[in-house]
């Protein structure tokens, strides 16, 4: 009889990834038919005024805590989706030179447009 | 198989990968040409090859009915059951048959499944009791109907590989505990006689986990018992997110 050594199993941290990634499907699956039926649709065919989404209806949406927080969302959630599916392409695609620095580049770079939007919208709702 | 030659008889090509270690430098295709029933199996044409025209091959196979899983190989570059899938489903083309994909081969169409086989040992294939595990004289474990739902399909496994032949991740990295393995621990976690969950979410919750997998769902499309291994590693990565917030609150 063969008698292992008791083997070490390393937690992984993917969950809090996966999830960011998962709202960001979602969010993504819902809201982009919407998005194109909005811009690329209703608004050019005369059916809803172009008024409807015109520069200060947006700024002052923005302008309100919820509208903040809307929009930070629309834009963040996709973005940590997107750059997680970026992040394991690369894997699939075969790249397997430097994966951690691959990490960080991805998750940064969601993490820091994340951040990026969040000051700006703040700056927008403190003016 | 008592079935001989004659000229009048549709006939149907077969190509198989041969190798013998111990001769062959590598893998190569060899040429058979069989006589077609519209009845016949991938593996009733590999037996008839075996008995009339090369001995030689080997290729293993027990049942002949779709419950050991020791046939599985792979058809035109579709992991298969040999003796679940018909010749008359690609009559007349051409077939070519493999061993399956990312295992080693041992001979011709035989595999080595070791590292399969040790997965599946590592994740307590069996269920683990909560109290001492009770004397028949007291009577069964008791279940409902439902309780069984939970896990009955992931019961079915046959443990043929298919899963593992056609996984991406685990082509691409074998250190991936895998479809057939995952689908395994769903089916003992989500039993309402067992309480080793707590043992196996700790594989389950490895980067080689149940996170190796992207949810590519091409297992689920060749397992030939239905078990949808992908749902289960979908499920499992639910568990997983939810033990890692458990996690964090306790240390
Ligand atoms: S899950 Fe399906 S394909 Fe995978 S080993 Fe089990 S029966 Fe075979
Ligand atoms: S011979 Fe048993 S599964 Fe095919």
């Amino acid at each position: 009889m063969i008698f292992k050594q008791p083997k070490k199993y390393i937690r992984s941290h993917e969950p809090v990834f996966w999830g960011l990634f998962g709202a960001g499907g979602m969010l993504t699956a819902f809201l982009t038919p919407i998005m194109i039926l909005l811009t690329g649709l209703l608004i050019p065919l005369g059916i809803i005024e172009p008024e409807a989404l015109n520069y200060e209806k947006l700024h002052s949406f923005t302008s309100s805590w919820y509208g903040a927080a809307i929009i930070l969302i629309i834009v963040a959630l996709p973005l940590w989706h997107t750059l997680h599916r970026i992040f394991h392409s690369l894997h699939d695609l075969g790249v397997q030179r430097g994966r951690s620095w691959q990490q960080v580049i991805c998750y940064g770079f969601a993490f820091a447009v994340s951040v990026f939007v969040f000051t700006l919208l703040l700056q927008i709702l403190t003016m | 198989m008592s079935k001989k030659l004659t000229p009048s008889e549709k006939r149907l090509e077969i190509e198989i990968l041969r190798y013998h270690p111990e001769q062959d430098e590598e893998p190569y295709l060899q040429q058979f040409e069989i006589p077609y029933t519209t009845d016949m199996t991938i593996l009733e044409a590999l037996q008839f090859i075996k008995d009339h025209l090369d001995s030689t091959v080997s290729f293993r196979w027990s049942c002949r009915m779709a419950i050991c899983g020791s046939c599985g190989l792979m058809v035109n570059g579709v992991p298969k059951l040999g003796c679940k899938a018909f010749l008359r489903d690609y009559y007349p083309n051409k077939i070519t048959l493999e061993a399956l994909a990312n295992f080693p081969i041992e001979r011709d169409l035989v595999v080595v499944m070791d590292d399969f086989i040790n997965k599946l040992e590592e994740i307590k294939p069996y269920l683990i009791p909560e109290k001492e595990p009770q004397f028949l004289t007291k009577g069964t474990y008791q279940q409902t109907p439902e309780q069984l739902e939970k896990f009955k399909q992931y019961s079915m496994c046959i443990n043929c590989g298919l899963c593992y032949s056609a996984c991406p991740q685990y082509a691409l990295d074998n250190k991936f505990i895998g479809p057939a393995a995952l689908a395994l621990i769903a089916r003992y976690n989500r039993d309402s006689r067992d309480a080793g969950s707590a043992e196996r979410m700790k594989i389950v919750n490895q980067e080689v986990g149940v996170w190796g997998c992207t949810f590519v769902g091409y297992c689920s499309v060749v397992c030939p018992k239905g078990v949808d291994p992908a749902a289960a590693i979908q499920l499992l990565k639910v568990e997983s997110s939810k033990d890692y917030l458990i996690g964090m609150f306790k240390p």
